[in-house]
């Protein structure tokens, strides 16, 4: 079975989020870019897959629409383990562009299970994973908390927000990953490191796509309020202020 | 404008969050000059889903009960789609949950439809259809243009007041679509969460971090949630050493919640916990250190010991109560 | 000349501070406070090839160039000098000689396993009697034919009771005094080898520390490194390597220490404002850094040496003694940024201050790298 993971690369996650000027576009300087970090869990888990013996999963590749400042990062998916990557050549504006450029990389080869992450911690869509399952006609499960290939044969544990439902899916399907699937995303071992540059990346020519959506501008918060201590020997202040001047009591 | 929401429906009630979908729906009916009509996962009594008339709306489109089957996102997608089109329905708009985050990308698709997700406030403007939504987990907020003639919105947790607006209700039955696909998977087994109250769904949440100690400690956190019928949450570490179950973490890479009010009690405030719960109305602070960062993003907070603390605040709202 | 890393070099140094601030920092107050060896930490650093950092793939190694060993060695030690130390030994003091010297049966024997970190090996010098002047070996081992018969005692051994493998030097001729020195692999389970109690140390506490004492010892003549009598070399050689790890080592000390106090600054209030807003923290902070980065250039420029064959024995002589020195004065500054809170072991700083002090002391006291330093300038 071969594993597909899409991955998107998000600042990291301490950065400060600053924009532009004109306040439409991210301000790209001192950036760390990483890969999101639903998208590691999910890759994480692919490889656990791969690895275990008996599994029926052979090979796991990852995806990335971007150009090519973003080949850094996607080495580190083959550091730790990835056995290709895929970029496709282009800058997407939303998640629809994402899905059809993905979409048309999936039609051409054959995948058995296409993983994304819940959200990408960026524009925190929940998008990708469900447009492309559209986009080629597949299943697709979200809120995936777990995920077991045994001999080929898919088990998943879907969560909504009362259930957790066990499920034997069949391939092709595409799976939208949360909280569960993994615990820890990995450390590439030095080797790792040092061979990611034998794996294949291959660049791809994007195809013709169209948003569905575009980012006019964007707004920094309002500045916070400061804190308003209670003391601590005072703990009646605390549920008269909730009461009287928060309204949420 | 017209618009078709996707409500679901529990043994004849709806959550908080469909009401606020309802009354949402309403407003944004009444600033386009549009009608709002409810599409209803059906299986329940049509005396029940009339209530949907208390909350402005006038015309319900209940498909005949097919629970029973697992949910597909799928076929829901299909069905939505063929009575959007059946309306001419211009906007689709869900209220956020799992369901929906697993059919509204899909139903985009099928609609050639813009999709936005966590969706705050009315649109900005209309000609050009403008919506704002948080991004960066939190951090900032974007204005988004959906250049298509069809939307698809997920609106975002708890951002807007449930309204009561008393109209004539109708119903209208309608048969599944037809060609449903058959699901391609089998399921195999179903466990109900634990917990009385709904994470997702709590007004208000009290959640525990490491300065608990140990997770034989919760004790003094069940408390209070009790008495302020709270759901239970808490910070990663708590989740990852086994503490508390993971469904319980809020966090960057747990779950984002949006209640009232959320009790922060021996929880540092890392940045990928607020990522969690920056949507939050009202955050409390408990922690024994002054410098956690935790009190630069709460609106009241307690420097002291939570062990004292907190329940002497389980008194004080069991005061309140009585 | 160029300053960047190359995307290996970052990712490397991401592994690095990844292990340490997801791992070691969860343990690293508990294991200083109780003495207890990391084990389960060498185990999972082994695993993902920092055992042999520097060894050729052929014999299982990563590797990697010795910037990149620095990169490692500081992000380790920001967190963990305890680990960072015992990592540093088995690839500057015990890999480095087995790989450079050893012959091709040695090195499928000892060194394959130590680079895969599925032995340790320490290194043993000093002597009760010798430690910064190391010609005076009193550790006799005899040449007997074909084994040496080894006598004497070796202490401030770190991986001491860890190891599995030996670096033993001795001396064989005492007649020919540097010259008469041999290293020896020596197996730990070697009949006649005891260890004197676990070193009760200021700092490091994680490592452990034994005097080594040998009783009629026998070591296999094909256990010999490099040719009869190569030992002092060998060992001199050896230490130019260790120095550089441990003036790594020194270097992140220091800026872990730093870092920690930069945070702090910018959260403590005092006399109404954050106390970096303050110039006498601000400059403080300012010289920190400016020592920390001095610091670093001296070390990548050796390990650039190093790496180029050329010879780097005084620049990493000069990195050890300005990283050493930076390490100790940027920690006991920390602490005092931090006030009160830097007193307790919550904080760290106390611990990194304790850690800072015995690199100045061990793998070439400051004082024997100002005598390499100044035996060096006096011949241009």
């Amino acid at each position: 079975m071969k594993t597909l993971v899409c991955l998107s690369i998000v600042p990291d996650t301490t950065t400060n989020i600053r924009f532009t000027g004109k306040m439409d576009a991210l301000d790209t300087t001192g950036i760390q870019w990483i890969i999101n970090p639903w998208d590691e869990l999910a890759l994480t888990r692919a490889l656990e897959i791969r690895e275990q013996a008996g599994s029926g999963v052979t090979q796991v590749s990852v995806i990335h629409v971007g150009l090519k400042e973003s080949d850094p990062v996607i080495q580190k998916a083959l550091a730790v383990g990835a056995d290709s990557a895929f970029r496709v050549n282009y800058s997407p504006a939303d998640s629809m562009e994402v899905a059809l450029q993905i979409a048309e990389v999936i039609k051409k080869d054959h995948y058995d299970l296409v993983i994304t992450g819940y959200d990408s911690a960026d524009y925190n869509g929940s998008a990708t994973g469900g447009m492309l399952a559209e986009l080629v006609g597949w299943t697709s499960f979200t809120s995936i908390s777990s995920l077991s290939v045994s001999d080929s044969m898919i088990t998943l544990e879907r969560e909504s927000d009362n259930l957790t439902e066990t499920i034997a899916a069949k391939s092709p399907c595409v799976l939208t990953i949360q909280k569960g699937i993994a615990k820890d995303p990995r450390i590439p071992s030095l080797r790792g490191i040092m061979t990611a540059r034998t794996k294949p990346l291959t660049v791809i020519e994007p195809s013709a796509s169209d948003p569905g959506t575009r980012i006019l501008t964007f707004e920094n918060p309002a500045p916070r309020s400061k804190c308003r201590m209670v003391d601590p020997s005072n703990v009646d202040e605390l549920v008269n202020l909730l009461r009287n001047e928060a309204n949420v009591l | 404008m017209s618009i078709l929401i996707y409500i679901q429906q529990e043994e004849g009630k709806f959550a908080q969050s469909f009401l606020e979908l309802a009354s949402y729906a309403y407003a944004l009916a009444n600033q386009t000059g549009g009608t709002v009509t409810a599409f209803v996962a059906g299986g329940a009594a049509e005396s029940d889903i009339k209530n949907l008339g208390n909350y402005g709306i006038s015309t319900i489109l209940m498909e005949a009960g097919s629970s029973g089957q697992p949910f597909d996102n799928r076929s829901s997608a299909i069905s939505i789609a063929s009575a959007a089109s059946a309306l001419g329905a211009t906007c689709v708009l869900f209220a956020d949950n799992s369901s929906s985050r697993a059919i509204a990308p899909r139903l985009a698709v099928k609609l050639k439809a813009g999709y936005v997700s966590g969706v705050a406030g009315l649109p900005l403007k209309i000609e050009p259809f403008m919506v704002r939504r948080l991004v960066f987990t939190g951090k900032a907020s974007a204005s988004i243009e959906i250049l298509t003639p069809v939307k698809v919105l997920i609106l975002a947790r708890n951002s807007w007041q449930i309204s009561e607006n008393q109209v004539a209700c109708s119903i209208e039955q309608v048969n599944p679509a037809a060609g449903l696909p058959i699901p391609e998977f089998e399921v195999v087994k179903v466990t109900g969460q634990t917990g009385a109250v709904r994470l997702q769904d709590a007004e208000v949440v009290v959640s525990g971090g490491r300065g608990l100690k140990s997770g034989d400690n919760w004790g003094i956190l069940e408390e209070l949630a009790e008495s302020l019928g709270a759901a239970l949450a808490c910070s990663r570490p708590v989740a990852d050493e086994g503490w508390r179950p993971h469904q319980e973490h809020v966090g960057q890479t747990g779950k984002v919640i949006a209640p009232n009010l959320y009790i922060a009690c021996g929880i540092s405030g890392a940045i990928q916990h607020i990522g969690g719960i920056s949507a939050s109305r009202v955050i409390v602070a408990i922690n024994k250190d002054p410098e956690a960062p935790i009190f630069q993003f709460a609106k009241y907070g307690i420097a002291g010991d939570l062990f004292q603390v907190v329940p002497q605040l389980t008194q004080a709202v069991k005061k309140l109560k009585s | 000349m160029n300053f960047q890393l190359t995307e290996e070099q970052k990712m490397i140094q991401q592994a690095a501070r990844d292990y340490a601030n997801r791992e070691l920092i969860l343990d690293v107050l508990e294991r200083d406070a109780k003495s207890i060896y990391p084990a389960r930490h060498v185990k999972a650093l082994a695993e993902l090839g920092f055992m042999g950092m520097m060894v050729d793939p052929k014999y299982d190694g990563s590797g990697m160039d010795t910037i990149s060993y620095v990169l490692a060695m500081e992000e380790l030690s920001k967190v963990d000098a305890s680990v960072s130390v015992i990592v540093s030994v088995n690839n500057s003091l015990v890999c480095y000689g087995l790989e450079e010297f050893g012959t091709e049966e040695q090195k499928e024997k000892y060194l394959r396993p130590l680079a895969r970190g599925e032995k340790i090996g320490a290194f043993l010098l000093s002597e009760p009697e010798a430690g910064s002047d190391a010609t005076s070996q009193h550790t006799l081992a005899e040449d007997k034919g074909d084994y040496y018969l080894v006598n004497g005692t070796k202490n401030w051994i770190t991986n001491g009771n860890s190891a599995s493998v030996y670096i033993l030097i001795a001396q064989t001729h005492p007649e020919l005094k540097h010259k008469g020195i041999n290293a020896l692999i020596v197996d730990r389970n070697s009949p006649g080898i005891s260890l004197g109690p676990h070193e009760d140390k200021m700092g490091m506490r994680s490592s452990d520390t034994h005097s080594v004492m040998f009783t009629d010892v026998k070591v296999p003549k094909e256990n010999r490194l490099g040719a009869d009598g190569f030992g002092f070399k060998m060992a001199m050689k050896t230490l130019e390597g260790g120095r550089l790890g441990i003036a790594s080592q020194a270097l992140g000390i220091a800026s872990g220490a730093y870092e920690r106090a930069l945070k702090y600054s910018k959260e403590r209030k005092a006399f109404g404002t954050e106390i970096f807003n303050h110039q006498s923290v601000a400059f403080k902070l300012a010289e920190m850094y400016a020592k920390i980065e001095a610091g670093r250039l001296l070390c990548f420029h050796a390990a650039w040496l190093k790496d180029q064959n050329m010879p780097y024995g005084t620049a990493s002589a000069l990195a050890k003694y300005h990283c050493a020195e930076t390490a100790m004065w940027v920690t006991t500054e920390a602490v005092q940024i931090h006030g009160g809170y830097g007193y307790v072991k919550e904080y760290h700083v106390e611990r990194l201050m304790r850690e800072a002090k015995l690199t100045q002391i061990y793998e070439g006291t400051s004082e024997i790298q100002k005598l390499i330093i100044s035996r060096d300038i006096f011949s241009r």
